[in-house]
């Protein structure tokens, strides 16, 4: 796959299924977008694009039946919220009064309604992009292509958009493809993920896949080198809690009626003391501080924990940065709540 | 009365009473400067025996001429040359050297081209209004953010209808933009080409009127100049006001 000279994806081999929702989750400059854009048709590239097992290579951009919610959005200026919904329609030159119904019920599902005389320049981030996915919608898209739609909103309404497209997604059915540097995004709203590094894929799998098996270091890094841990037991306790067993040492972590195989520990969910840490000693361990990197604005600290090794990162400007050094005894503290569990 | 427009008279006012003061205490020469009152008063007369109204008809029917055919031929020639690169690149170098030319210097080779008559100075304000239209046009689509493209072929749009639906109506302030500023223009150069070749016209009045000592005359015609070049600027500006409404929305 190619841009004018310069190649920004190599050996890209995907395989989406119908009416899932894939997630490409990766850092900025990864390729995620390139990716879209080939789906699409809207960039240059060598090998097949297959919609059904049917290429689609030499099918312009307006007949691959694609809905492309870009980045920004773009919503036309120049029209009105209903104007805008409207647009695809009109250009497959449906007519007027068809346009009207299909749009006000858009509209009107989407709860923007109120909104329709309105110019973009007059809405707030979260309408814009109810108005941004209506106006995909309204077509009827084959294959929806969202490119890190959340990227300018704030915490609260992209996670009530989250929660809107993922039931719009299960309510139409419609195959999505989702690209987000996101790794919440990716986890609430994937079937499937794939990571992306450098223009190739490192890794495809569920969700709870990635964080319990990374198959390389790019895929680990990205997802935040969690603490692996495997189980050598796990006791029920009740109050959907569940205690594991792993090198001697025991973890109570959330239960969710099935056997826990795995627990996954991001690093910066690990707190750690030279004091003793106040409070009931759930989850808390006495180690030794093995290593420490700098890594620019945090510090990554290997601790040994009897036989097992626990990696935690905490921010340069922590209080106690100065006091932390290679064979330190320390505390650890792991917060019940950040526990992933397999 | 609304105090915007109170500040907008009251100046007014206060140089015409100072200049009708001024002239009447004869500080200058009569014939030189004569007083707000004598101006108007010809005015009338030449309103009256239909000098001024068949001279402005000239002048007005050869702007209108010349400027919309200027901005006809920029506008379309700027669609095709923002549009398609390659338009752009085989015009671009031929236009970036006629361009410095002032739309005056064409006059003597057009005069021997097209003789002196009515074609030259349309011929003359076609060349002053087409190329910063055609450039105001180019930069309009030019400066139009490329993905809203890229939306509008994602959402089905043939070439023909993204031009007609996102091209041109978002390019539509800058060329809105260049008709207004060239709007003036053209007079300046109507009134120039009839000083120097064409018998009619306010131009032709005004150096007709400056052989013959007619300050009062010469002041008149400036008068009705500065009106015709406000009124098609108000125009162009009541034009943007209500077709890109949607940018103050």
């Amino acid at each position: 796959m190619k841009d004018i000279e310069n190649y920004i994806c190599k050996n890209i081999n995907l395989e989406i299924s119908d009416k899932d929702f894939f997630v490409l989750l990766g850092p900025t400059g990864s390729g995620k977008t390139t990716i879209l854009n080939i789906i699409a048709g809207l960039a240059d590239y060598e090998g097949n694009v297959m919609f059904d097992g049917k290429p689609v290579d030499s099918v312009p951009v307006k007949n691959r039946g694609i809905g492309y919610l870009f980045q920004n959005l773009l919503l036309f200026p120049h029209m009105n919220v209903f104007e805008n919904v409207a647009y695809s329609l009109r250009t497959r030159y449906r007519p007027e009064n068809e346009v009207e119904d299909i749009v006000n019920e858009l509209l009107k599902s989407m709860n923007i309604f109120y909104l329709k005389e309105r110019y973009p320049k007059n809405l707030s981030g979260g309408e814009q992009q109810r108005v941004a996915i209506a106006r995909v919608l309204a077509y009827k898209p084959n294959i929806l292509l969202l490119d890190e739609p959340f990227n300018n909103l704030d915490l609260r309404t992209r996670k009530h958009l989250r929660l809107e497209i993922k039931q719009l997604h299960k309510e139409l059915g419609v195959t999505s493809v989702f690209v987000t540097h996101n790794l919440i995004e990716a986890e609430e709203l994937g079937d499937e993920v794939a990571i992306l590094n450098d223009g190739k894929v490192q890794q495809i799998a569920s969700p709870k896949e990635l964080f319990s098996s990374p198959v390389n270091d790019h895929v680990s890094e990205f997802i935040g080198t969690p603490n692996i841990i495997e189980c050598d037991y796990c006791k029920i306790l009740g109050n959907e809690l569940a205690e594991i067993g792993f090198a001697g040492l025991s973890l109570v972590v959330p239960y969710e009626d099935r056997k826990v195989e795995k627990v996954a520990i991001s690093p910066g969910d690990i707190f750690i003391s030279k004091e003793e840490i106040p409070g009931p000693r759930l989850n808390v361990f006495k180690g030794k501080i093995d290593k420490i990197d700098n890594l620019g604005p945090i510090l990554r600290i290997k601790i040994k924990v009897a036989k097992r090794t626990f990696v935690a990162e905490i921010p340069k400007d922590s209080s106690y940065k100065e006091e932390l050094k290679v064979d330190d005894d320390v505390f650890l503290k792991i917060r019940l709540k950040s526990i992933k569990v397999f | 009365m609304k105090l915007s427009s109170l500040k907008w008279i009251i100046p007014i006012i206060a140089f015409i009473a100072i200049w009708e003061i001024i002239a009447r205490f004869e500080i200058f020469p009569s014939y030189l400067f004569p007083p707000f009152s004598r101006v108007i008063l010809s005015m009338f007369q030449l309103l009256v025996n239909g000098i001024l109204l068949q001279n402005l008809f000239s002048s007005l029917l050869r702007v209108i001429s010349g400027f919309l055919l200027g901005a006809m031929a920029g506008i379309l020639v700027g669609i095709a040359m923002g549009y398609k690169e390659v338009v752009n690149d085989s015009l671009h170098p031929i236009f970036s050297l006629l361009m410095p030319i002032p739309a005056l210097g064409w006059a003597p080779l057009f005069m021997l081209w097209i003789g002196i008559n009515e074609a030259l100075p349309i011929a003359l304000i076609f060349m002053s209004s087409f190329f910063p239209i055609l450039y105001n046009t180019i930069t309009g689509i030019k400066n139009i953010d490329q993905n809203y493209v890229k939306v509008a072929r994602s959402l089905g749009a043939s070439e023909l209808k993204i031009l007609r639906t996102i091209v041109l109506p978002l390019a539509l302030p800058n060329i809105l933009t260049g008709l207004r500023l060239e709007s003036g223009m053209a007079w300046r150069v109507i009134i120039a080409a009839e000083m120097i070749a064409i018998p009619t016209g306010i131009g032709a009045l005004l150096i007709r009127s400056e052989s013959l000592l007619q300050v009062d005359v010469i002041i008149v015609c400036l008068m009705v100049l500065s009106l015709m070049c406000l009124s098609f600027e108000r125009f162009f500006l009541f034009l943007e006001k209500n077709l890109v409404s949607w940018r103050s929305l």
